[in-house]
């Protein structure tokens, strides 16, 4: 496995997950509609060390997602040099430091 | 599919995904911003209801993640899970409506 | 004198690996490994060569997992990185008998992607001029020396998952026809590899790349095909 397949794997990984937790996402938010203790309640709710968690892993996802993507679209937009091979690495760098920034945010 | 409407969905996905980008870079770094020291609903909405802007930025971004995903989605749901086909077809269209549909409740209840 | 356990597969799609004692020469190769086990040890072996000296690809096997030219494998590398030596036929592909792979579907594949040239110029004509410098002949010139020999197929995540794609062999045979000005058929061509099971099919994995004995960038060739496309049948240049 090399790294032109880990940043395949992650992007298509973390893209999934995003699919997963966006109906959700979509729904507690629409829950403000019914008005600020609706939505007061489930923010009480995030506030759980495990939700956190789950909040961090999101972040995570999407800033894998987007690392992953940028490679894409380097690829198949950029002409072709030798550095092609360090966008995976470019990508993964990138992620991490989005993730560390909301992470110390929490 | 054909080469042209593989060719559409393609430009589609990649077209949606450069928007994202820029949402996604400025969403991330709102949210950074906006969860340090802690919100309740009521600061969150007293900031969001009523913005325009963010009305139509977060509108914006709703349709663009309905498009992308499903499109995303279909090789997936081939490759992994052998879903090829009109089927899987109409499920993706059925996600994209989902998640416009859902997207714009939620952008609704927190902006207008 | 020093000994090496080889482990060989026998038999089809079903079968096992079969172990072999082979004596350790300097500047061994994995494919003079497999000789001697045939001509020494087990006659009943099957294996595919023709060149022996990395020009034709007909040696291409799968080696601790990676698809290789076994002519162009030294044992000293493989076993700098691990103990033993497994061979296998090339993935990705129907096994004949041991390590011989069908390699049918991987040149029916590129008939279907339209790998042929097609010209307009007859005996009478005078000769078309391309420079070498020529820019779309130096993208075409970065995707021509492939032999066929598989290891990208074999090494491709997709073929594994998508009985149906093209793969990245066929796909940039495809490209360097469609960037070859002398050919007619180039509409024709794109509408064959940009469907489902085709360009557009690829994840950008890059193994075919990382994997290429003749360092052709079958993934540069097929980024390349999905632009081609998209002026063809949108209408946007790109």
């Amino acid at each position: 496995m090399h790294a032109g397949t880990w940043a395949a794997l992650v992007h298509r990984v973390s893209g999934i997950l995003l699919v997963l937790f966006l109906p959700g996402h979509f729904i507690a938010l629409g829950s403000a509609l019914e008005g600020a203790d609706q939505f007061d309640s489930f923010l009480a709710w995030t506030q759980q060390p495990l939700v956190k968690f789950m909040e961090w892993g999101i972040v995570l996802s999407l800033a894998a997602h987007l690392g992953g993507g940028l490679r894409v679209l380097a690829l198949e937009f950029l002409p072709w040099r030798d550095w092609h091979k360090g966008l995976a690495a470019a990508a993964a760098a990138g992620a991490i430091a989005v993730s560390l920034a909301f992470a110390l945010a929490l | 599919m054909t080469a042209r409407a593989q060719a559409y969905l393609w430009l589609a996905q990649r077209a949606s995904a450069a928007v994202l980008a820029l949402c996604v870079v400025v969403h991330l770094a709102t949210m950074i911003y906006a969860i340090r020291g802690g919100l309740s609903a009521a600061e969150i909405l007293a900031r969001t209801r009523g913005n325009v802007a963010w009305l139509a930025f977060y509108s914006i971004f709703v349709l663009m993640v309905a498009v992308h995903a499903p499109i995303g989605l279909r090789p997936v749901l081939a490759e992994w899970l052998r879903w090829r086909g009109a089927s899987r077809d109409l499920f993706l269209l059925a996600l994209a409506l989902a998640l416009a549909g859902l997207g714009l409740r939620a952008v609704l209840g927190v902006f207008l | 004198m020093n000994h090496l356990t080889v482990k060989v597969w026998r038999g089809g799609a079903e079968g096992a690996f079969q172990a072999f004692e082979v004596p350790r020469r300097a500047s061994q190769t994995v494919l003079d490994v497999v000789t001697y086990i045939q001509r020494r040890l087990e006659p009943t072996l099957a294996y595919r060569f023709a060149c022996r000296v990395g020009m034709c690809g007909s040696c291409a096997m799968t080696v601790n997992g990676r698809a290789r030219w076994t002519c162009r494998t030294h044992i000293d590398l493989v076993l700098q990185e691990e103990k033993e030596i497994t061979i296998a036929p090339l993935r990705n592909l129907p096994v004949i008998r041991d390590l011989v792979a069908d390699m049918r579907e991987f040149f029916d594949k590129w008939a279907s992607a339209k790998g042929q040239f097609q010209g307009r110029l007859s005996r009478k004509d005078d000769f078309e001029r391309i420079k070498p410098g020529e820019p779309e002949r130096v993208q075409v010139d970065a995707g021509i020396e492939c032999i066929g020999c598989a290891v990208c197929y074999a090494s491709c995540d997709v073929v594994a998952w998508n009985p149906g794609y093209l793969g990245p062999a066929a796909l940039n045979r495809a490209w360097t026809l469609t960037k070859d000005r002398r050919d007619q058929n180039r509409i024709e061509r794109l509408r064959a590899v940009a469907g489902d099971a085709g360009c557009h099919a690829c994840h950008t994995h890059m193994s075919c790349t990382e994997r290429c004995p003749k360092h052709i960038s079958p993934t540069a060739g097929i980024a390349g095909l999905k632009r081609e496309s998209i002026r063809a049948f949108t209408g946007k240049a790109s």
